[in-house]
């Protein structure tokens, strides 16, 4: 019998704010444990929660992206239950009517090569809303630690649909959540800090079935690569099970990524009594058009409506769109850019996506330890992820200068070949392309008496090379250019020596 | 509504609370009268009335999104039953949903 | 008449002329304590030194002439359940032991900028639970006036305080009745203003929706003042309201009820009210109506329901409040715990008294799985439907009156054994909160026994003003009443 799995995600993303979700303390990942605390964050007698503002606005902000239904009230519940992470006992979080409904994601599957773009659906959502992260404890032999600085912190959980079907789709579905929310700026999505993370249910059915199979929780996934790793693992163990007649339990297994498998993390006996109810401390949230408007004005592009615009209106190869646009940096630097030189924004992609990149991730490996097992996470159809938060705008070399030598190698006073060179020269020292060429002599030799002097030299020195171009070998001319290039220091303007050499032999 | 009967230990279980076998009676007998009283209400017809979760309904009320300085370490700490490393300490957990 | 036993106004022009100094009333306030206290046992724990050095630099306030208020120099008591920087904050519940609050209420925040002294932290029902005082885990509260009964409660420690003369005023918290109740059965003035009048910022929550702080006080004139002193917006509580806060005190009226009409609900006149306290209650809007008001019988329909809406709603909120009480980030933890899990169990079934527990209890079951619908959900319905028997009403009338208390206060022990008597002795308050609407206790005479009786006023939302103004023409028409509590 063949069997097909059912997928469904709970993304929970941190929000990039200030302060916290109900409280005016600021959250930053890494800082000395409890020194990012107030009295609302430790929940004592008499303290209250407020709504952050900003954290609703971001949260609209990505739903509107993602094309769910904002509806006019939304409120907050508490969700009861007992954890050394959860100061009051009780969550804050969104029961009955959440911040966003609907919508779906866009996902990319990887091509046949990095050239070519890969299948694109998109995954149904269930819906986001928005609620307050729990406190990190750490185990140790005779006790736990608590450190509630990350208490409090705005987090949007986000609901799909059991809408995928394999680690493919998993993978590409968190890319493209990243991608998106990252874009708008709402939050960095880095699994590894715990600013994105995911609980994966899956069940497996035969193939055609209506019926859900037995739902299974997977948690522990740090990355996207892990996710895919993990439900493609999983999904075969459930299979198998199948196969073999031995049941599958409803319960929460836990990714190893060690060891590279799931295992129980705890059987789902009795399902929870969180004793919803709206809290009675916050007031709810009506939402006007105006408002929701005026979200609608400040919504960034969708990055693969961004690419495909790319790919139309620029004319840029697919493998270019790939690795920008899943960078708000690079994107925002090319179009610059291209302001600045409208004429050719294919030689611009060229020049950022694998000149400046190039530089920028040599330096950063020459600057420091390079970072472990970490590049190439988002790297899904296309690589967008080792470009990533280089510093575009950090380096030496301005949009305005890129679209600068971009126009002079179009407009013939250099080759694209000493173009490099002269790239190099800007990023050491961030000169603008017109200041190099002049200080260094890099202009093109279009002295036609010097060249003719070049081109015969070059006729002296290589008879059989003229002859077979006499005898039609078009290409055996390359063999006479190439000592003209050669005696004129790579200045020589290709054009011309073709030219006068064509002259000379006939 | 049922004939109020309620299940004491699974309750006190949500509540987290431990309780002695003559408390468990107790508060069996207790509640139970309680909750009969509580039958009246089970008698009013309320279609179409909204619930209130709230003395009178404000909408809105939110913060502007402004970071103010943090509780020194040592005032959120300084009621803890149990501290080390500057951070809470509980016997270890063990995980039980 | 004893410094102790001195209003606010007057005590305030003593300390003007220079009569008498801030130390010197401290002092005064301090010695009638240790005096009687002992025997009311009204505080649960006081700091002499704290109280005389903020009185010594009200003196030298007043004496460059930076009077901050008209609350200057004046030791104001405080519910335990108010939460002061540097001051422990147990709401009587041997959970919260040894809780030092590392701030300070918003609302208290206030008072200090009013020129208030905070003095001693008051008895009370254990989170506020409790209509006597006797749920306090500490120690009981007497009646002043008959030290074999009640002092009524929650805020038992708060009435019976400014009732033996041991604060010149105090802070109380009112959920279902816990200042008006207590007031009544204690002889003094008690007010619980509109829901969202004063911020609950560092108020430990009883029942979210239903808690407010409130002014205990010798006469309606300090309890304007005390209630001006705290009211007013604040940015940390969602549920505050932005609204101008008069000067009380200086804009009461003593005719009040000049032609306004005075609704008297008979589902508070019937059955359940003790026969001498209905007839004294009777006799005071009487004596209002006296005063040029026309009295009207209304009927608030859904009264009966109060109880049961009053007592889900409020266990549902108090169990989900409560739950942070649980022996891992402040509260005292159980020594003998073998796991996290076992240390929740073991914490709370120690730290907890038996009608916190009950509540608990009672509370987590409305709320759990299955249950919802039929008791929560309805019960916020019907809540709607309290609430708008009182628009209705307030269409019509512009006070609404009834005895704040059913009975006086009955005798230490009478209904400790029976909790659904006890949560009946609410019957006349619970509907005030809610509704969210103001309502004040006024003293208006004793019984045979010689044991007070209130008269509770109702007002419409944010209509403090109005509702003092009521409370005040009739105080002042009753008349000075020379009766002390005698310890």
């Amino acid at each position: 019998m063949e069997y097909e799995a059912v997928i469904g995600l709970e993304v929970h993303v941190q929000i990039k704010t200030r302060s916290k979700m109900f409280a005016p303390v600021g959250y930053r990942f890494g800082e000395p444990p409890n020194t990012l605390t107030d009295p609302v964050v430790w929940a004592l007698p008499g303290v209250l929660p407020v709504l952050n503002r900003d954290a609703i606005r971001k949260t609209i902000k990505v739903g509107l992206m993602l094309g769910c239904e904002i509806p006019e009230i939304t409120k907050w519940d508490r969700k009861n239950y007992f954890y050394p992470d959860s100061p009051k006992n009780y969550q804050l979080s969104q029961y009955d009517q959440p911040l966003c409904v609907g919508g779906g994601v866009e996902i990319e599957l990887t091509g046949a090569n990095a050239s070519e773009m890969g299948e694109h659906r998109v995954v149904k959502l269930t819906r986001i809303h928005l609620e307050e992260d729990v406190g990190k404890l750490t185990h140790f032999a005779n006790d736990s630690l608590v450190d509630y600085n990350r208490a409090g912190t705005p987090l949007m959980e986000i609901v799909s649909e059991p809408d995928m079907h394999s680690g493919d789709e998993v993978f590409a579905y968190l890319n493209s959540l990243k991608n998106t929310i990252s874009f708008a700026g709402i939050s960095d999505c880095d699994m590894e800090k715990g600013q994105m993370r995911c609980d994966v249910n899956i069940s497996v059915r035969p193939k055609g079935s209506d019926e859900l199979g037995v739902k299974i929780e997977m948690k522990n996934m740090n990355s996207p690569s892990n996710a895919r790793e993990c439900v493609e693992y999983e999904i075969r163990r459930q299979i198998d099970c199948l196969k073999r007649g031995a049941p599958l339990v409803q319960e929460t297994r836990r990714w190893d990524a060690n060891l590279r498998v799931t295992q129980t993390m705890r059987t789902k006996e009795d399902a929870h009594d969180y004793r919803y109810f709206p809290d009675p401390d916050l007031m709810p949230v009506k939402i006007s058009r105006e408002y929701l408007e005026s979200v609608r004005a400040e919504l960034p592009e969708v990055p693969f409506d961004r690419q495909r615009r790319y790919m139309s209106e620029f004319g840029l190869p697919y493998s270019a769109t790939s690795v920008m646009c899943h960078d708000p940096e690079i994107c925002e630097y090319f179009e610059r850019a291209v302001a600045a030189y409208p004429k050719n924004p294919k030689a611009i992609a060229n020049l950022i996506v694998n000149d400046l990149r190039r530089e920028l991730i040599a330096a950063r490996q020459a600057g420091e330890d390079p970072e472990t097992g970490a590049s190439g996470e988002f790297s899904g159809a296309g690589s967008a992820d080792s470009g990533r938060g280089l510093g575009l705008f950090d380096s030496k070399v301005s949009p305005e200068d890129i679209a600068g030598l971009a126009e002079i190698i179009d407009g013939g006073e250099i080759s694209k070949q000493i173009g490099k060179e002269v790239f190099a020269e800007m990023f050491a020292t961030g000169k603008p392309p017109a200041d190099i060429i002049s200080e260094k002599g890099l202009r093109q030799n279009s002295d036609s008496s010097e060249l003719e002097s070049f081109c015969m030299e070059a006729i002296k020195g290589n008879q059989k090379a003229v002859d077979q171009f006499k005898a039609g070998n078009e290409k055996a001319i390359n063999a006479l250019i190439g000592p003209v290039m050669k005696a004129s220091k790579g200045k020589a303007n290709p054009a011309m020596v073709l030219e006068i050499m064509k002259k000379l032999i006939k | 509504m049922e004939k109020a009967k309620i299940d004491i230990e699974y309750v006190a279980k949500l509540a987290r609370i431990e309780l002695t076998e003559d408390e468990k009676a107790t508060y069996s007998r207790q509640l139970g009268q309680i909750l009969g009283y509580f039958e009246r209400l089970s008698k009013i017809d309320v279609s179409g009335v909204e619930p209130s979760a709230h003395a009178r309904a404000v909408y809105n009320v939110m913060r502007d999104d402004v970071e103010e300085p943090a509780m020194p370490v040592s005032e959120a700490l300084m009621n803890a039953p149990k501290a080390r490393d500057n951070q809470i300490s509980v016997p270890k957990v063990v995980d039980d949903a | 008449m004893e410094l102790y036993y001195k209003t606010i106004s007057e005590l305030e022009e003593l300390l003007d002329s220079g009569e008498i100094s801030a130390v010197e009333l401290a002092k005064a306030f301090i010695d009638r304590k240790n005096a009687v206290d002992g025997k009311v046992g009204a505080f649960l724990s006081s700091d002499e030194g704290g109280l005389l050095a903020a009185a010594a630099e009200s003196d030298a306030r007043r004496a460059r002439g930076q009077k901050r208020g008209a609350l200057e120099g004046i030791p104001v008591g405080l519910k335990d359940v108010l939460a002061v920087r540097g001051q422990k904050l147990t709401c009587a519940s041997k959970i919260l032991e040894n809780y030092v609050s590392p701030y300070t209420a918003s609302s208290l925040e206030k008072l200090e900028s009013r020129g208030g002294l905070f003095w001693g932290r008051l008895n009370m029902d254990e989170f506020a639970m409790g209509s006597s005082c006797e749920n306090s885990a500490f120690k009981l509260t007497r009646n002043p006036w008959d030290l074999s009964r009640i002092p009524g409660g929650s805020s038992g420690g708060a009435a019976a305080a400014v009732a033996a003369g041991e604060c010149a005023a105090s802070l109380g918290s009112d959920t279902g009745g816990s200042i008006r109740q207590p007031a009544s059965l204690c002889g003094v003035v008690g007010m619980k203003p509109t829901y969202g009048l004063v911020s609950r910022y560092g108020l430990a929550a009883f029942a979210s929706s239903l808690d407010q702080i409130g002014p205990f006080a010798r006469c309606v004139r300090d309890a304007a003042i005390l209630l001006e002193a705290v009211a007013g917006h604040d940015p940390r509580d969602s549920t505050s309201v932005k609204t101008d806060i008069p000067d009380y005190a200086a804009n009461l009226s003593l005719e009040a009820f000049k032609g306004k009409k005075i609704g008297l609900p008979k589902e508070y006149f019937s059955a359940g009210i003790d026969p001498e306290v209905r007839g004294i209650v009777e006799k005071a809007v009487s004596d209002c109506r006296a005063l040029g008001a026309e009295v009207e019988e209304i009927s608030l329909p859904h009264t009966d329901l109060a109880i049961p809406v009053y007592y889900i709603i409020a266990t549902a909120e108090a169990s989900s409040n409560l739950a942070r009480y649980d022996g891992v980030r402040y509260t005292r933890r159980s020594p003998s715990t073998t796991d996290v899990i076992d240390m929740y169990f073991k914490s709370r079934a120690e730290g907890f008294g038996e009608e916190v527990k009950r509540r608990i209890i009672l509370g987590s079951y409305v709320l759990s799985s299955g249950y919802y619908d039929a008791y929560y959900l309805r019960a916020q319905k019907v809540r709607t439907l309290i609430r708008r028997d009182f628009e209705d009403a307030f269409g019509r009338v512009d006070v609404i009156m009834t005895p704040t208390s059913p009975t006086t206060a009955f005798k230490i022990g009478e209904k400790t054994s029976d909790p659904l008597a006890m949560y009946l002795s609410d019957i006349c308050t619970i509907n005030v909160n809610l509704a969210g609407l103001p309502g004040i206790s006024v003293p208006c005479g004793f019984s045979s026994e010689g044991l007070p009786v209130g008269l509770q006023m109702i007002g419409k939302a944010f209509d403090e003003q109005n509702l003092l103004s009521f409370a005040a023409s009739y105080e002042a028409a009753r008349g000075f009443d020379s009766r002390e509590p005698n310890l």
